[in-house]
């Protein structure tokens, strides 16, 4: 039985009975006691580590809503308007203009070896272009031999060059698709919009689905990217999870020098029975660093992608109705299903109406099969009300907010999506903590950035990307958003009594600041320096992973 | 380059019987190589008498017939049954009961190598009306209905005779494009919801449906004129005509060789790789009593060229 005791500046403990210590003893991988050193010996012979003397520790963050595909993206250019970090630490500076995206696909073009390979970006967001539409011919700088494309940073569009559309069979007239935008020559503009349209091209860029999903190398680079986010468990939500993969997840979170507890769900598309069954034969193969068994639903699409499903009086630009993603029979049996197997199910509802579909389905549900702490999750949730709000609270509900939306797509919903005075009420927080619904942030990654102190800064600012405030009232203290990435998001996974505050019996995971968060201004939250984790007592610091 | 291979929706919201549909055209199939694809395996879609062997996501069936379930990439999905040896003759998909089959029917455009020959849209007659009024999902089966070059009314048994008429009235006023057949059980014969059969032989007798014939006739011309297309396909796509289904292989105003099919109102011509046909041929199907083959005869003697 070896004991270890972190020495520390500070530690943040999130437990009020004891809310600030100086040292923590692991044992086992979990805390032994936090408190002065000379309490702790109380527990027997240690060795002291004093390497995270000079840093402040709080729970290791917890992301509730991210998707492996953020490690799979960074094999590909980064083509994004914002400054962003890879999994090897190094800051990418966003590409202020399209010109400067194609030269950064030209400079990396420069590097491949292979002649015939193609090229793709990531993270592209002309939005901040004045909205200058990329056609095939920008790309064609890049290359007029090889496939180059890039996906949005929605991921809901890519473009490409002329090689990329010869490659597929497109560069002709005739494609008579919505997706598929043509020029005044009748060819396509190498704009493709949606899955449909954009799977054929993603395929030659080398962006298929698997690769997508989170191979192996992508599972590495996610988990070095939650090590310097200050990140110890983060969810894949969704998946289908199929065989292979979960092998494959199985053996590479169990590795050593892995440094992540990932919480993948499994993506439910209808079938209400076999997924449910499949979900509780999942369970049966988690392990501490692979908590496998919980159910994710889909209800409707995006706000900003005009697809998810508003209540009166809809879109504000008149945009018509998203679209519905599953049956709500197939979702309500789902549910019932899933109460009475004792799984979770976290269900994606981005418009109010799918919301109030879902709280009326959670009404009958557990009519049916009343279940105590369910814990069942909405997740984005981002237009609810205080009365939706309310109902959340009356049926058990947690929410999961997309509190990271405001800054990258706040301006977006003010002018065109849903208007000015819907804006302020998206991503309730405030409401949340008023009514008692347990709250989550999250980033939704790689949509926007794995980085929970980002996504605190987020709640507690509300600033869009022009420097709007966004809802005012719907603004959180720092202490309630750092609740919210570490404590909160664990309530809604049912992992808080394991992990999520650092107290006796719990995980040894920890997030390495070098300041404290709730010291500095509020402001300062987001470029918070992160040293690193330590996770289920294995010491992570971010400057010594693995680069490549 | 081969001919495209047909491919038919088989839409319709939840319970409707689009799995019996399958289950039956599967069944009924006569010698054609047939490839299901269904939005997932959930409550056992196919038969079990019709399956010889599961090798992962694909079900072999027999006749050489397969069945493989899409998920949420149903393009994948299609680039697999394209890739298949032999190729499949006619293609079925049984979309999601929320899916717009006209959504995927556009995306079957992204994909060289298939014709969308029909969408059917199956309702079913006891619910229906109370679905297409739902506060939730009203709309998205409204549209289904109104996307439906075919609304296979089902399930009519459950239905009063008193209530069925207008049932039906109600489907016109919601859905005008749409041609609407009664069944139960999904039985209609497969001449008419896949296709007519090989035009050189003619239209098979279905062997197992014994009231294709009573529901339904055909109407078979042959003639030697070369044929105005896009007139023909505009006029027997007239609702007067209350065809259901037509096909034809004919020559064009160029002399070249050139296919037509009809399913409701939906026509697509194209010129056809068939070597030039001796004769032109046209056969047309519509509900017993309601084939107007004066009108046939007047329509194709106008669109000669």
């Amino acid at each position: 039985m070896k004991t270890t005791v972190f020495q520390a500046r500070k530690i943040l403990t999130m437990n009020p009975s004891r809310p600030l210590a100086t040292h923590v003893a692991v044992r086992d991988g979990r805390i032994l006691g936090v408190g002065p050193l000379e309490e702790l010996a109380g527990w027997g012979p240690y060795t002291l580590d004093d390497r995270l003397a000079s840093k402040v520790l709080m729970p290791g963050l917890v992301e509730g809503h991210s998707h492996l595909m953020e490690g799979a993206f960074w094999r590909f250019v980064y083509c994004g308007w914002f400054d962003r970090r890879d999994p090897n630490g190094k800051v990418w500076a966003g590409a202020k203009s399209l010109d400067e995206a194609v030269q950064r696909l030209s400079r990396a073009l420069a590097t491949l070896d292979d002649a015939a390979a193609p090229l793709a970006g990531w993270g592209f967001d002309p939005i901040y272009f004045d909205n200058r539409r990329c056609v095939r011919e920008d790309l064609d700088r890049v290359s007029t031999s090889r496939p180059v494309g890039m996906i949005h940073a929605s991921g809901h569009i890519i473009n490409c060059n002329s090689a990329a559309l010869a490659a597929i069979g497109w560069l002709r007239s005739g494609i008579d698709h919505p997706g598929v935008p043509l020029g005044s020559d009748g060819l396509p503009t190498g704009e493709l919009k949606g899955p449909e349209a954009m799977m054929q091209v993603a395929q030659v860029l080398g962006m298929d689905r698997a690769v997508l999903a989170g191979d192996e190398p992508a599972l590495h680079l996610f988990s070095r990217l939650c090590v310097r986010a200050g990140v110890t468990t983060a969810t894949d939500l969704a998946s289908p999870l199929p065989d292979a993969a979960v092998d494959m997840m199985l053996t590479v979170t169990a590795g050593e020098d892995f440094p992540t507890r990932i919480v993948p769900l499994l993506r439910l598309m209808g079938a209400p029975a076999e997924g449910v069954e499949r979900a509780a034969a999942l369970r049966e193969r988690a392990t501490d660093r692979l908590r496998l068994g919980r159910i994710k639903m889909v209800a409707d699409g995006s706000i900003q992608g005009f697809s998810a499903r508003l209540r009166w009086p809809g879109y504000h630009n008149g945009a018509p109705n998203g679209l519905w993603y599953m049956a709500p029979q197939q979702m309500r049996q789902t549910l019932v299903l899933a109460l009475q197997r004792g799984l979770q199910v976290h269900t994606h509802t981005n418009g109010d109406e799918a919301t109030e579909m879902l709280l009326e389905l959670m009404e009958q549900a557990l009519s049916e099969r009343p279940t105590p702490d369910h814990r069942f999750t909405l997740q984005h949730c981002q237009l609810a009300d205080a009365a939706q709000y309310r109902r959340m609270k009356a049926l058990g509900l947690c929410v999961n907010l997309f509190a990271n939306h405001h800054f990258y797509w706040g301006d977006e919903h003010h002018r065109l999506t849903v208007g000015p005075e819907r804006a302020t009420r998206m991503n309730a927080c405030a409401t949340a903590l008023a009514t008692g619904v347990p709250l989550a942030i999250h980033s939704d990654a790689p949509i926007t950035p794995l980085a929970p102190l980002f996504t605190a800064w987020c709640a507690v600012h509300r600033l869009t990307a022009s420097g709007r405030v966004l809802g005012e009232h719907e603004r959180i203290g720092v202490a309630d958003a750092l609740r919210a990435i570490t404590l909160g998001a664990a309530y809604t996974l049912k992992l808080d009594g394991e992990i999520g505050s650092i107290e006796c019996g719990k995980r040894a995971d920890f997030c390495v600041l070098d300041d404290d968060p709730l010291a500095v201004p509020s402001l300062a939250l987001k470029d918070l320096p992160v040293w690193g984790v330590v996770q289920d007592g294995r010491v992570f610091a971010a400057n010594d992973l693995p680069t490549d | 380059m081969p001919s495209p291979i047909p491919v038919t929706l088989i839409g319709g919201y939840l319970g409707a019987g689009k799995t019996t549909l399958v289950n039956h055209l599967l069944r009924e199939r006569g010698e054609r190589r047939i490839a299901v694809l269904v939005n997932d395996f959930g409550e056992l879609p196919i038969d079990d008498a019709l399956i010889e062997s599961r090798d992962g996501p694909l079900l072999q069936l027999a006749g050489g017939c397969v069945c493989c379930s899409f998920g949420s990439d149903l393009m994948a999905a299609l680039q697999q049954m394209l890739a298949l040896q032999p190729r499949p003759e006619h293609i079925l998909i049984e979309t999601s009961g929320v899916a717009l089959p006209a959504a995927v029917a556009r995306m079957l455009g992204l994909l060289p190598g298939l014709r969308l020959d029909a969408q059917l849209v199956l309702a079913d007659a006891e619910t229906l009306r109370r679905h297409a009024a739902d506060r939730y999902v009203g709309e998205l089966v409204r549209e289904q209905l109104q996307s439906a070059d075919l609304v296979l009314l089902n399930k009519t048994d459950l239905v009063t005779e008193a209530g069925l008429a207008p049932l039906c009235e109600w489907l016109r006023a919601v859905a005008p494009r749409s041609r609407v057949l009664c069944c139960q059980q999904a039985q209609l014969p497969p001449e008419l919801l896949l296709d007519v059969g090989t035009l050189s032989a003619g239209p098979r007798r279905p062997a197992a449906v014994p009231d294709a014939g009573v529901l339904f006739d055909t109407l078979s011309l042959e003639f030697d004129h070369a044929v105005d297309m896009a007139a023909l396909a505009a006029m027997l796509a007239a609702p007067p005509l209350r065809l259901l289904r037509a096909k034809g292989l004919m020559r064009d105003r160029a002399g070249q060789p050139h296919s037509l099919h009809l399913v409701g109102a939906r026509t697509a011509s194209a010129p056809s790789s068939h070597a030039q046909p001796q004769r032109g041929r046209l056969v047309c199907i519509a509900l017993r009593g309601e084939l107007q083959a004066a009108h046939l005869h007047a329509a194709l003697a106008a669109c000669a060229v």
